[in-house]
Formats: structure tokens, C-alpha cells, sequence
């Protein structure tokens, strides 16, 4: 098979830090290449000078034999180089039809030919089974839309060889597959492409070759059918990793039950007539497809939201109108699904983030004066024990990568030995040795005493961490499950909202 | 309630409207395409300012009025060049690169009249921009007397109005601006300079505020003073949001603001000895408010307005 792309002895340096060294990978004609590594191993930097964002140190890309001239995004367009960024690069408040055609045209011709550009997007999208409107204002669109409309625009711009950075690190499982049958459908049509990802699932699933890249440095490169998910495992984080593993234990006693509660926001019922009961040293998993009312459920026990219908009793007392900052007190801790808004604030200090939810204890302020030194310090504990790297005390949080911006958060919840452990999403985004991290760090939290309610759309997560399990759907809850009975196919059925049917079907008779 | 009625029954008013509708036109434009490409210009103020002082001084000088014209726009365009390199180029705060060129450009403006001028209890005066009478609809009952008997640069601000519209909606280059204002990124991705767009539309947009400054002295009054803009400018940066950052709605949002001011100067005769003037003053102000507060919740602004934009950072 003919190599399209080539790229030869790639380096690139951030100040101290090395991002790529003397990088050299091959793409072949209608194959797909995962590039596989962990956040910071530099997958997307590697894929940033190659499609012209960056400019490489030293090395070279050729595609088809002809060098491109480096910094350069559009000579990357026109050698072929299609890019789907991990962060969409798509303008929400523009049809969908005006950000795949945005730079195709001479900016000066006087007009704009959209008929033909609606004709030529349409055929794309049904020669690949893409099904987009092209008339859809992009932000009213989902996410695994908007995806597709990044895919859409490069083969508009007439790629033969597609990049995706971490394409799943947004999408359901169920997008995920769809867009893989997508990719191989384009594979053979004749395309290549390299996809970037942490995830071994994924990448033994959908690719024909794996690079590993470790440290800015290419590790291994295998078949896939000459390799397994526990050697990739290895290779891409440089020793053995395994999931640590729960052990048996005795619930204590009951530390938040909800009864019938149901969440009334702008008419709509978020959540509807949900019932749980979570005890001390136990961790309860509420497994569902995103979207389905985790945000208000995480919302509601985290003092965010209140029950419209029902009641909410926090070790045994009513949990009504007290706020954020009482929960926080009453030792509640909280991760956050959306780290990045919710979590942390990005443009604060690493010492201002862990010290934000207690800022008012003594310990951090006397007279309405901040004290400097003591966060600076506490900030500096919890970056030696969770292992948070990649910033100090008083550096920019934004700077942290997901899975160390995460380890902080945990840090600062579980530091202050919290009650009760609300865990939203936690390791979405994260690669394996982060995983691997937080869910050690949630079970030693479980046996000394906590109780943790882990929301999480991951089967493998939830399996692995929970004692109960129940399933969100719509906004409702399923009754809870013990986890020894569960396996993935049974929780595969609750999550599609078997249980809500034959509850319903049983309301009508 | 006769009195009212008369006030809007005279083809006068209907003039005026287009009269001081014509710099908010110009300034509005100027600032919506500034805006479209995700720049905020708050040197419009200024950038007015110098326009009327500028274009008047040219004519006050010999030269005709177009050239006047031709000059405030081409000053326009040197402090939109300024702006661009402190708020692209260096990525500075838009709110405070824009404040302080409207403070620099506004004295360097008295500053520059009073080296040129000196000074006389009467200003010195030029003859300004004729109205221009089209035949046959001039001629017209009522509507020739309130529309068509306007000066040229007028006309001209209302077929600016169509022709930012089109170019922004009909042409690549339009959307090109329009990307590089919702996600500079995006549009670096595609193969466009971001940096060169911007660059662009905030000097094109800044020659536009130079022009409805002149007109204030070449075509409106015939004499220039510092403090003539009176904040239109501010207005402007208004009317853009009112306008939901459309060329078309910049135009109706200009006219109306306009009816407003003309109808409270008509109204004080009639009602003067009851109510102090200055509530009259206050009424296109307040009307304004109302109407921003109605029109512009709705409103989408460019996802990139005052975010600096830098190369391979997100």
C-alpha cells in the first residue's frame, strides 16, 4: 500500500518542556492509525504540526511525497488534510451550511454560490451516511451533531486523509459506535486516517494500527491483531496498571435517603418521584446515558436545587432550604461533572481553587483577611498526596491537565474526610493511570466511612466501584440493584429504560 | 392631541429624522462590522469626533466637501489601524484600547482645531453639503418634502446600509468576517487570517465613524466644536446591540432613535411652559432604553466579541 502521509523526525519544545521527540510515523492509503497515548504523552501537538497550528522545532510532513511548509493550515487543506479538533473549531450561531463552506470561496468574489455548496455538502453527507441540516443553527444542534459537522467540513474540503483528536472524548457510547462504522466506512472508501485517544476499548475496536506514544516519544507500534488491550495498557503508561479493586464491606448507617422527590424547573419535571437511600462506607452508582437529570440530581444533593414534591433527610434530618455552603459544612463534598466551569476556576491559582469551598473557616481567613501562607500550604499538601502534577501552589489552575485538575478537586473534597462523596462523572476524559487514581481514591474514601453517590454513564465504573446500583432515565430513577447481580447486558437494559416500561405498563392495568 | 398629530403630520419632522438619523447611520455600521469581527470599538466616540473636526478643517482649508469626507474617513481608518495593534495585535482590552482612543483622539482633535483656528467668539464657518433634489420624486407631495430633500452624504449612509448588508450575508468575505467574530479559531482552521480580518473591518469600520462625524460639520451645521458629537457615538455602540448586530436593523435603529430625538425638539414648544426641557431631552434616551431592554435579550452576539485572539492558544 502507498503511504500518503509521512512524518520524519519531529521535535518540538514549550520552553523546558518536551512535546514531541523526534517523532516518525507513517500513514498508509484507506487504513486507520490510532495514535494512543495519555493526556501529555503530545498526541495533539504531534497532530497540531501536522496540520499547520504549530510549527515543529525540527522535522518534516510530507503528504503524498511533497513536504508542506510548516505553520501553515491552509496548505495543509489543500495538500488533503482534513482536522477534527477535540474542541470543535465551529461557530455555534452560524448554520451549519455557513461553517462548512466558511474559506472555501475567494473572500472576494461578489457572490457567495450557497446552492452549490448545499448540493456538494448533501452528497458528502449521504456517500458516508451523514446525515446533517444544513440549515440547523450549529449550537442548536448536539454534540455528536456538531461532530459530524466537523467531519462534514473536512471531506467538503476535499480530505484524503482525516485527523480526529480524541473524537469520543465527548460522545455516549452509543455516538461513539456510529462514529467508528462511520470511520470504516470512510477507510474503505479509500480515505486514511489517524485517530488520537486514550481509551483501549476504542482503539482495539476501531483500528487497523496502533502508535503508542509515551513522554513526547514514540513507545511502540503494533497491529491490533498482534496485540492485547493489557500490553497497550503497559506500553502507553510505562508500567502494569490495573483498576484497584473493592473489597467487601458492611454499610453503617443511613446518610442521605431521598423519598419521592421530584425537581420542577421551568415547568418540566427534571426529576421525577426518585426514591434512594445511601448509607456510610457504601457506594451507591446512578448509571445513565448524560443527560437523562444527573446535572439536577447532583444539583439537588449538592444544595443547588430544591425538591418541588418530597423530601430530602440528611442523616436523619430534613434537608429543606439549607444552602450550598451548610451542605459544605454538614460535610458534604462534591465533584462536579463539568470540572472546568463548575469545578475549578481555570483563571485562579491552584491554592485559590482548593481553599474556595472553606474560605471562610478560621483556618483560611481571620478578620475578612484571606491568609495567604495557610492555602498556600494546604494547597501544597494536596498536590504532594493526590499527586497533581503539573503546576504549583500558585500556578494558573487552566494550566492542569483534566485528569490532574480532577485529582485536585477529589484532593480538596476528601482531605477534609467529607461525610458523604458526591461524585459526578468523575473520570470522564480521563486516561487509564488517572482512572486508575480516582478510583483508588474513592474506594479508600468508602472504607473509612463515606458514603458516595457516583453518578456516571461508564458500565465499567460504575461495576467495578458501586455496592448498589440504579439507573436514571428520563429524569426517574429504577429501584437499586446489588452490584454481585449485575453485569453489563443487565445494566445496558435498565439504562434504556426496560424497568420504566413494565412500571408504566403496570400503572395502566 | 391636535398638537401631536400636526407634529407628525409635517413633513419637516420626517426630514429631520433622516437628518440626525444620517452620523448615527454611519458610527452604527461602522461599529456593527468592527463587531462582526469580534472587536468591540469604544474609539468611536473619538474617532467622531476627529471625523467632523478633520473633515471640516480640510474644506475650511479650500478643499471641497468630498474630499473632506474622503479625509475624515481616511483619519477614521489610521485610528481604527491604531486600535487594531493594541487590541489584535497585542491582544489588550478591547473596553480600555477603545476608552482611550476615543480620550486621545477626541483633545488631539481640539488640539489640532485650535493650532489651524484661532480663536473667535463667532466660529469661523464653510458652506456646507447642498440638498440634493431628485427629480420628479422631489416634487411629490408631503414625501418629497419629508424624504427627498436630503444631502448626498445621507443617501449615501442608507445605501452603505444595503451594501454592508449584502456583503455581510451574501459574500464569502461576509462570512468570513462573521467566523473570525463567532470563533477565530474556526476560522484559522479554514484557512482565513483572523488577524487580517480583524485588522480589515476595524479599519473599514472606523472609516465609517469618520464619515458620520463629518457630516455633522459638512453637511448638519457648517462650524466645528469639541463637544459637538454629544456622545452619539455611545449611541451608536448601543444601536449595534439593538440592531442584533444586523446592517439592516442598524439603519431602522437609527431612524428611530432619530424620529425620537426630532419629535421631544418639536414637542418643547408645545408643551415647554409645563414641563422642564429637560425631560424632552431625556426621552430618546429613555425610549432607547426601553427598546434595547425589549429587542436585545433576544440578541446573539458574536461568541468572540472582546476575546483576543492568539495564534495556537485556546
Amino acid at each position: 500500500m502507498t503511504t500518503v502521509l509521512a512524518l520524519s523526525g519531529i521535535s518540538k519544545r514549550f520552553g523546558d518542556i518536551i512535546a514531541n521527540e523526534n517523532i516518525s510515523i507513517a500513514l498508509r492509503k484507506g487504513e486507520i492509525l490510532a495514535l494512543l497515548g495519555e493526556n501529555g504523552a503530545g498526541k495533539t501537538t504531534l497532530m497540531s504540526i501536522l496540520f499547520g497550528h504549530y510549527t515543529a522545532d525540527s522535522g518534516t510532513v510530507r503528504v503524498d511525497d511533497v513536504e508542506l511548509p510548516s505553520g501553515k493550515p491552509r496548505a495543509a487543506i489543500r495538500a488533503g488534510v482534513g482536522m477534527v479538533h477535540q474542541h470543535f473549531s465551529l461557530a455555534p450561531n452560524l448554520t451549519v451550511l455557513n461553517n462548512v463552506m466558511t474559506g472555501t470561496e475567494k473572500l472576494w468574489s461578489f457572490k457567495s454560490d450557497t446552492a452549490a455548496a448545499r448540493t456538494k455538502l448533501l452528497g458528502i453527507s449521504q456517500r458516508f451516511g451523514l446525515s446533517v441540516n444544513p440549515d440547523a443553527r450549529l449550537g442548536d444542534l448536539s454534540v455528536g451533531e456538531q461532530q459530524r459537522v466537523e467531519i462534514l467540513r473536512a471531506l467538503y474540503n476535499d480530505a484524503r486523509i482525516l485527523i480526529l483528536d480524541e473524537p469520543t472524548a465527548v460522545l455516549t457510547n452509543i455516538e461513539a459506535e456510529r462514529l467508528f462504522s462511520t470511520l470504516k466506512e470512510m477507510a474503505k472508501q479509500g480515505l486514511s486516517l489517524i485517530f488520537i485517544s486514550h481509551k483501549l476499548d476504542e482503539v482495539m475496536a476501531a483500528a487497523d494500527r496502533i502508535v503508542v506514544l509515551r513522554g513526547g516519544k514514540v513507545a511502540a507500534e503494533r497491529r491490533v491483531g498482534e496485540t492485547s488491550k493489557a500490553e497497550l495498557a503497559e506500553l502507553m503508561v510505562g508500567h502494569r496498571v490495573t483498576r484497584p479493586i473493592r473489597d467487601a464491606a458492611t454499610p453503617g448507617a443511613v446518610a442521605l435517603e431521598a423519598t419521592g422527590v421530584t425537581v420542577r424547573r421551568g415547568g418540566v419535571d427534571r426529576l421525577k418521584d426518585i426514591s434512594f437511600r445511601l448509607c456510610e462506607g457504601e457506594i451507591l452508582g446512578i448509571i445513565g446515558v448524560s443527560g437523562n437529570g444527573q446535572a439536577v440530581l447532583s444539583h439537588l444533593v449538592s444544595g443547588l436545587a430544591e425538591p418541588s414534591i418530597g423530601n430530602i433527610r440528611l442523616f436523619g434530618e430534613p434537608l429543606a432550604n439549607l444552602g450550598v455552603r451548610a451542605l459544605i459544612e454538614s460535610g458534604i463534598g462534591r465533584i462536579p461533572e463539568d470540572r472546568n466551569n463548575e469545578g475549578a476556576i481555570g483563571e485562579m491559582a491552584i491554592w485559590e481553587n482548593t481553599v474556595l469551598e472553606r474560605i471562610w473557616t478560621p483556618a483560611f481567613s481571620k478578620y475578612g483577611l484571606v491568609n495567604r501562607k495557610a492555602g498556600i500550604a494546604f494547597a501544597q499538601r494536596i498536590i504532594g498526596e493526590f499527586d497533581v502534577r503539573g503546576g504549583r501552589p500558585t500556578s494558573r489552575t487552566r494550566l492542569l491537565s483534566g485528569g490532574n485538575m480532577q485529582k485536585l478537586i477529589l484532593g480538596r473534597n476528601l482531605h477534609v474526610r467529607p461525610r458523604i462523596l458526591i461524585a459526578a462523572q468523575p473520570t470522564r476524559g480521563l486516561d487509564e493511570g488517572a482512572v486508575a487514581a480516582i478510583h483508588a481514591r474513592i474506594l479508600e474514601a468508602r472504607k473509612q466511612g463515606t458514603a458516595v453517590l457516583l453518578i456516571s454513564e461508564d458500565l465499567d465504573e460504575v461495576i467495578g466501584l458501586a455496592d448498589r446500583i440504579q439507573a436514571i432515565v428520563k429524569g426517574r430513577l429504577s429501584p437499586p440493584v446489588a452490584a454481585e447481580t449485575a453485569d453489563p447486558r443487565m445494566l445496558g437494559l435498565m439504562m434504556a429504560g426496560e424497568w420504566l416500561q413494565s412500571e408504566e405498563a403496570g400503572h395502566a392495568s | 392631541m391636535m398638537a401631536l398629530f400636526d407634529i407628525l403630520a409635517s413633513a419637516g419632522l420626517w426630514a429631520a429624522v433622516l437628518r440626525i438619523a444620517t452620523p448615527l447611520i454611519f458610527g452604527t455600521l461602522g461599529a456593527v462590522l468592527c463587531e462582526r469581527s469580534g472587536v468591540l470599538n469604544l474609539g468611536i466616540e473619538g474617532i467622531m469626533t476627529f471625523g467632523a473636526m478633520v473633515g471640516w478643517l480640510t474644506v475650511y482649508n479650500g478643499a471641497d466637501l468630498w474630499t473632506g469626507m474622503l479625509v475624515a474617513a481616511l483619519a477614521g481608518a489610521v485610528f481604527g489601524l491604531m486600535h487594531a495593534l493594541l487590541s489584535v495585535t497585542l491582544g489588550l482590552s478591547q473596553h480600555v484600547t477603545g476608552l482611550g482612543i476615543t480620550l486621545f483622539a477626541s483633545s488631539l482633535s481640539y488640539f489640532l482645531f485650535r493650532l489651524n483656528v484661532p480663536l473667535a467668539s463667532t466660529p469661523p464657518t464653510i458652506v456646507p453639503f447642498k440638498p440634493v433634489s431628485i427629480p420628479g420624486l422631489s416634487d411629490l407631495p408631503f414625501f418629497g418634502q419629508a424624504i427627498f430633500t436630503q444631502t448626498m452624504p445621507t443617501y449615501l449612509a442608507i445605501l452603505t446600509a444595503i451594501v454592508m448588508s449584502y456583503v455581510i450575508f451574501r459574500m464569502p468575505l461576509g462570512l468570513a468576517i462573521r467566523m473570525t467574530g463567532e470563533n477565530p479559531h474556526a476560522a484559522e482552521a479554514q484557512g482565513i487570517n483572523p488577524v487580517r480580518i480583524r485588522y480589515s473591518a476595524i479599519m473599514a469600520g472606523s472609516a465609517l465613524m469618520g464619515m458620520g462625524g463629518a457630516f455633522l460639520t459638512l453637511s448638519a451645521f457648517n462650524s466645528f466644536f469639541p463637544t459637538m458629537v454629544q456622545g452619539r457615538g455611545w449611541i451608536c455602540i448601543a444601536l449595534v446591540v439593538f440592531a442584533s448586530w444586523r446592517p439592516g436593523r442598524a439603519l431602522l435603529g437609527a431612524l428611530l432613535f432619530a424620529f425620537f430625538d426630532a419629535f421631544q425638539l418639536r414637542l418643547q414648544p408645545v408643551l415647554g411652559d409645563r414641563v422642564p426641557y429637560q425631560i424632552f431631552l431625556m426621552i430618546p434616551y429613555i425610549l432607547s432604553i426601553a427598546a434595547l431592554a425589549l429587542v436585545a435579550r433576544r440578541a446573539k452576539v458574536p461568541q468572540a466579541l472582546m476575546q483576543a485572539y492568539r495564534r495556537g492558544e485556546r
